[in-house]
C-alpha cells in the first residue's frame, strides 16, 4: 500500500464526502425549519438522476448542461410535496413526529414504484458526456473527472447556500425556526418560507444527483444507501447545522473509502457507523448540533 | 363520587373481546381452504404480533424505534442456527431467541435512550444497519448466502410441516395472541401507567418518582423480546433466513407501520393495523403488481400516507367510545 | 424542645452563569404550616423551588427532609423522599384520564394496579376532580388542571408539597376554591410551602412567609409582620412607599 494509494483513495473519499454533504444538507435544511426528517430524501435524489438519463436519451442534453433544469424540477417537486402532503401533516393535532415519518416514508415508497412503473427496474448509466470517462492525473494520483467536478459543484453548491443562509430569506428562515408563531406577527408568510424551504431542499439534492448521474449506476433504489448515509451525516453533524453537514459528510467519505481500502470493501459503512456511534455517546446531538 | 373502578371495567371488557376474537380466528382456517389464503392469514398474524411488540417501545413508551429488524433477524438467526447446527427445536430455541433479542434491546437502549426524538430513531436504523452488515460477513452464519432450514419431517415440536400454511395459522395465533397477552397485561401494571407518563412528560413522570431510563430499557427488553419471538416463528415458517429477510432495512418500518397505521399505544391498534395492511399489500401485489410494474407500490405508499394523514389516531379512533370521541372534539373547539 | 422542622433549608446558593439566583438563603419549615415562598419576579423563587425539588443541585449549602440531607439527589429520589411538587406551567399526561394521571403518582408507593387505583380514586375525590375522574387530561379547565396536578402529587404520599404559582391566573371564585384545597391539603398533615409573586393572594392562607428579593432572602415573618416589614414594602413597590 504505497502513500500514493493512500492518498488517491483519501481524496476520492472526500470528493464523495462533498456529495453526501449536498445530499445530507437539503434533509438538514429541512429538519431546522420545521423539525421534519424528510424520509423520501434519497427518492428525490433518485428521481433526479432518472431526469439526468431521460433527458440525456431523449434530448442528448449533457449532465452538466442539465444542472439548472433538473435543479428547477427538484425545487417545483419540493415545493409541490410540501404543499400537498407536509402542510397537512404538519397541521395534524395527534401524534404529529410520528405523522411526519410515516407520511414521508408512505411517499418514499409510493415514488420507488413510479420510478419502477415509468423508468423500469433495469440498471442505467449515462455512457457520454464532457465528463465520462476522463481522469486527472497529479502524479501518481489518478482521479476520475466526472468525481472530482461532483466534489466541486457540490462544493459550489454548499457555499451558496451558505450565502442564501446570511441573506434576507435565510433571517427569515432562521426567524421562523426560532418562534414559528411570532414571525407572522413581522409579516412573514409561514407557508411560504416552508414552501422555499422544501424547494431548496429538494433542489440541492438535485444537484447532487445531476453530479451523480455522471458515474453512478441508477436504478429505482439507488436512493437508499444514499439517504442512509445522509441520515447519519445530518445526526452525527447536528440536526439543523450546515456546517455540520458539510464537515460529517467529509468525515463520512473519508472513513469509507478508509475503510473500503485498510478493511474490506464490503464493510466500509461499518466504519461509518462506529465513528457515529462514537460520536453521539459523546455529543447526543451530534458535532455542531443546537441543545 | 368515583365510578366504581372504570379501568378494571374497561380492561374486563377487552379481554372478553380479545377472547371473543381468539375463538373466532381459531375457527377462520376450517372454514378456508384456499392456501393463498392460508398463507396471508399467516403473514398477517406475524405482523399483528409483531407489531404489538413494537408498540410496547413505540406506543407505549413513546419511543420510534427504526431499528426492531434487528431483533426480529436476533431471533430468526438464533433459533434457527440451533435448530440447524445443534438440533435444538425450534419450539425451545425461540425462547433462547427471545431472550437474546430483548438482551439486544437492552444494549442497543443503552447508548440510545439518552438520545431525543429524532436522533432516537436514527440512531436505532444505524444500530439495524451495523447488525446487517456484519451478518452480511459473517460466514458462522453463512454470511449473505443465508441458512436453509432442512426439512426432515412432520413435527409439531420441530415446527416442521409438509405443508405449513394451514399449521402455522394457528401458530401464529398462538403468537399474536400472545404478543396481546402480554400488552394487556403490561398495559393494566404499574409499567403501562409508568410508560405513558414518560411518553407524555418526561418531567412530570420524574417528579412523581419515575425513574425515565429503568423504565425505558424495560419496555425496551420486553418489545426486543416479543418481536425475536416472532423472527424464529418466521424463519422456520419459510424455513430459510438471510440477512435481507431477517435484518433488512425496511422490515424495521414494516414492523412499526400496523400499530402506527391502527393505532400507536393501544392494544387493539397493531391488530387492526395488520389486518388492513397486511392483506392490502398482498393482494395489490398479486392484482397489481404483475411483473414488478410498481403500481402495488404506489398503491400501498399511497395508501400509508392517507391513512396517516385522515387518521393521525389510528384507525382504533374510528371505533372511539363516546367519551373520548366528545372530549376530542371538546379538545378541538 | 420545638419539634425537629419537617424542612430545612441552610445557607443555598445558586448560580446560573453569572447570574446569582439565590445566596445564602436559609430558612425552616415547621411540620403542619403553611409557608409562602414570595417575592417579585426575578427574586429568585423558581430557582430555589427547583433546588428543593431536586430538579436543580444547587452550589452550595444544603437540604434536608426530616433531618436527612436531599439536596442533589435528584428529583426521582426527592419525590420518594416525601416531596411532591407542582409545575408553575401545568404538565398533565394529556393521552390519559384524569384518574390514570394521579395513579402514576400512586405507583410511587403501591406496586399493585388495585392499590394505585384506590389510592388514586381517594386523592381524585378529596381534590373534588371526582366526577372528572375518567376525561382525559387534556380535556380539563385550567382550574381543574392544577387540581389534577395536586391530587397526583399527593398520591405519592408527600410529607411537604411544593406548590408552584397554583392561585395565579385564577379567577377570584377560583383562587377562593384553591385556598380552601390548599388548607384541606395541609389539615391532612401535609405541610405546604407555596410560592407566589403576589403577595395579596396568599397573605389570608400562609401561616408565615419568607421573603426573597434579588436571589436573598430579604426577611421572614407572619404575614402581618411582612406587610410591614419596610425591605418588604421597598423590595415591592419601590422606594417612595418605605416608611
Amino acid at each position: 500500500m504505497t502513500a500514493s494509494l493512500v492518498l488517491q483513495v483519501a481524496i476520492g473519499g472526500l470528493l464523495m464526502g462533498l456529495v453526501y454533504a449536498l445530499v445530507a444538507a437539503g434533509l438538514s435544511l429541512i429538519f431546522g425549519l420545521m423539525d421534519v426528517v424528510n424520509f423520501a430524501h434519497g427518492q428525490l435524489l433518485m428521481l433526479a438522476m432518472y431526469a439526468v438519463f431521460e433527458f440525456h436519451t431523449l434530448l442528448g442534453l449533457d449532465p452538466l448542461v442539465q444542472l439548472p433544469l433538473v435543479a428547477a424540477l427538484l425545487f417545483v417537486l419540493g415545493v409541490a410535496i410540501y404543499r400537498g402532503l407536509i402542510a397537512r401533516a404538519l397541521a395534524v393535532r395527534f401524534n404529529t413526529g410520528m405523522v411526519q415519518i410515516f407520511v414521508t416514508f408512505g411517499l418514499s415508497i409510493f415514488l420507488v414504484g413510479f420510478a419502477q412503473l415509468v423508468f423500469g427496474t433495469d440498471f442505467r448509466s449515462v455512457n457520454s458526456g464532457l465528463l465520462f470517462g476522463r481522469t486527472v492525473a497529479i502524479g501518481q494520483i489518478v482521479l476520475p473527472l466526472p468525481q472530482i467536478a461532483a466534489g466541486l459543484v457540490c462544493l459550489l453548491a454548499f457555499a451558496a447556500l451558505m450565502l442564501i443562509a446570511r441573506t434576507e430569506f435565510g433571517r427569515a428562515l432562521e426567524a421562523t425556526r426560532e418562534d414559528r408563531d411570532a414571525v407572522a406577527l413581522i409579516g412573514i408568510d409561514r407557508n411560504r418560507i416552508f414552501s422555499l424551504g422544501w424547494g431548496i431542499g429538494a433542489a440541492t439534492v438535485g444537484i447532487a444527483g445531476v453530479m451523480l448521474a455522471s458515474f453512478y449506476y441508477i436504478s429505482p433504489t439507488v436512493g437508499d444507501s444514499f439517504a442512509l448515509i445522509a441520515y447519519v451525516t445530518v445526526a452525527l453533524g447536528g440536526f439543523g447545522s450546515l456546517i455540520g453537514a458539510l464537515i460529517a459528510g467529509l468525515l463520512i467519505g473519508l472513513t469509507e473509502a478508509m475503510t473500503a481500502l485498510v478493511i474490506d470493501p464490503s464493510l466500509k459503512q461499518i466504519g461509518v457507523f462506529m465513528i457515529y456511534v462514537l460520536v453521539l455517546m459523546v455529543r447526543p446531538r451530534g458535532l455542531f448540533g443546537r441543545l | 363520587m368515583v365510578p366504581v373502578n372504570t379501568v378494571l371495567r374497561r380492561r374486563r371488557q377487552e379481554l372478553i373481546l380479545g377472547g371473543a376474537l381468539l375463538v373466532v380466528l381459531a375457527v377462520l382456517p376450517l372454514a378456508i381452504s384456499s392456501d393463498y389464503l392460508r398463507g396471508l392469514i399467516v403473514l398477517t398474524l406475524l405482523y399483528a404480533g409483531l407489531s404489538q411488540g413494537w408498540n410496547i417501545l413505540g406506543g407505549y413508551c413513546g419511543q420510534i424505534s427504526l431499528g426492531h429488524g434487528l431483533y426480529f433477524g436476533i431471533g430468526a438467526y438464533v433459533s434457527t442456527v440451533l435448530y440447524v447446527d445443534y438440533a435444538i427445536p425450534p419450539t425451545l430455541g425461540l425462547f433462547a431467541g427471545a431472550a437474546l433479542a430483548g438482551l439486544a434491546a437492552l444494549l442497543v437502549g443503552w447508548p440510545c435512550f439518552r438520545l431525543s426524538g429524532h436522533y432516537y430513531a436514527i440512531a436505532t436504523l444505524v444500530m439495524g444497519l451495523i447488525a446487517l452488515l456484519l451478518v452480511n460477513n459473517w460466514d458462522f452464519v453463512n454470511a449473505a448466502r443465508g441458512i436453509t432450514i432442512p426439512f426432515r419431517h412432520q413435527s409439531w415440536v420441530a415446527l416442521e410441516f409438509r405443508f405449513p400454511n394451514f399449521p402455522f395459522q394457528y401458530v401464529m395465533l398462538a403468537y399474536a395472541a400472545l404478543a396481546w397477552i402480554i400488552a394487556w397485561i403490561v398495559e393494566g401494571s404499574r409499567w403501562g401507567f409508568v410508560w405513558r407518563a414518560v411518553k407524555d412528560d418526561a418531567v412530570a413522570a420524574r417528579s412523581l418518582g419515575v425513574r425515565i431510563f429503568p423504565s425505558k430499557m424495560a419496555a425496551a427488553a420486553i418489545s426486543g423480546a416479543v418481536v425475536g419471538v416472532g423472527g424464529a416463528l418466521y424463519a422456520q415458517y419459510v424455513g430459510f433466513i438471510d440477512p435481507d429477510s431477517g435484518l433488512g432495512l425496511s422490515l424495521s418500518v414494516l414492523i412499526a407501520l400496523p400499530a402506527v397505521v391502527g393505532g400507536v399505544g393501544t392494544l387493539w391498534g397493531p391488530l387492526l393495523g395488520a389486518a388492513v395492511l397486511i392483506p392490502v399489500q398482498q393482494l395489490s401485489g398479486a392484482w397489481l403488481g404483475g411483473a414488478g410494474n410498481g403500481v402495488d407500490l404506489m398503491f400501498y405508499g399511497a395508501l400509508i400516507v392517507a391513512l396517516a394523514l385522515l387518521r393521525p389516531q389510528g384507525l382504533v379512533s374510528l371505533f372511539a367510545r363516546r367519551p373520548a370521541k366528545a372530549a376530542e372534539e371538546a379538545h378541538a373547539g | 424542645m420545638p419539634a425537629e422542622p419537617i424542612l430545612r433549608v441552610r445557607g443555598v446558593s445558586k448560580s446560573f452563569g453569572a447570574v446569582a439566583a439565590n445566596v445564602d438563603i436559609s430558612f425552616d419549615v415547621a411540620e403542619g404550616e403553611i409557608l409562602g415562598l414570595i417575592g417579585p419576579n426575578g427574586a429568585g423563587k423558581s430557582s430555589l423551588f427547583a433546588s428543593i425539588a431536586g430538579a436543580e443541585t444547587p452550589d452550595a449549602g444544603e437540604i434536608l427532609l426530616a433531618g436527612k440531607r436531599i439536596s442533589g439527589l435528584g428529583p426521582v429520589a426527592c419525590t420518594l423522599a416525601g416531596i411532591g411538587r407542582t409545575f408553575q406551567v401545568v404538565r398533565s399526561f394529556d393521552s390519559m384520564t384524569v384518574l390514570e394521571n394521579v395513579m402514576v403518582g400512586a405507583f410511587a408507593r403501591h406496586a399493585r394496579t388495585r392499590a394505585a387505583m384506590k389510592a388514586a380514586e381517594e386523592m381524585v375525590e378529596f381534590c373534588g376532580l371526582g366526577a372528572r375522574a375518567d376525561i382525559p387530561a387534556h380535556a380539563l379547565t385550567p382550574p381543574e388542571k392544577r387540581r389534577l396536578e395536586v391530587a397526583r402529587a399527593l398520591a405519592t404520599t408527600p410529607r411537604i408539597l411544593l406548590l408552584d404559582e397554583m392561585l395565579t391566573g385564577l379567577t377570584p371564585t377560583e383562587a377562593r376554591a384553591g385556598m380552601q384545597l390548599v388548607r384541606d391539603v395541609r389539615d391532612r398533615g401535609v405541610t405546604i410551602l407555596m410560592v407566589e409573586h403576589v403577595m395579596e393572594i396568599l397573605l389570608p392562607l400562609i401561616d408565615r412567609a419568607v421573603v426573597l428579593h434579588l436571589g436573598r432572602n430579604l426577611a421572614m415573618g407572619s404575614p402581618a409582620e411582612m406587610v410591614r416589614h419596610p425591605e418588604v414594602i421597598r423590595a415591592y413597590l419601590g422606594d417612595r412607599y418605605a416608611g
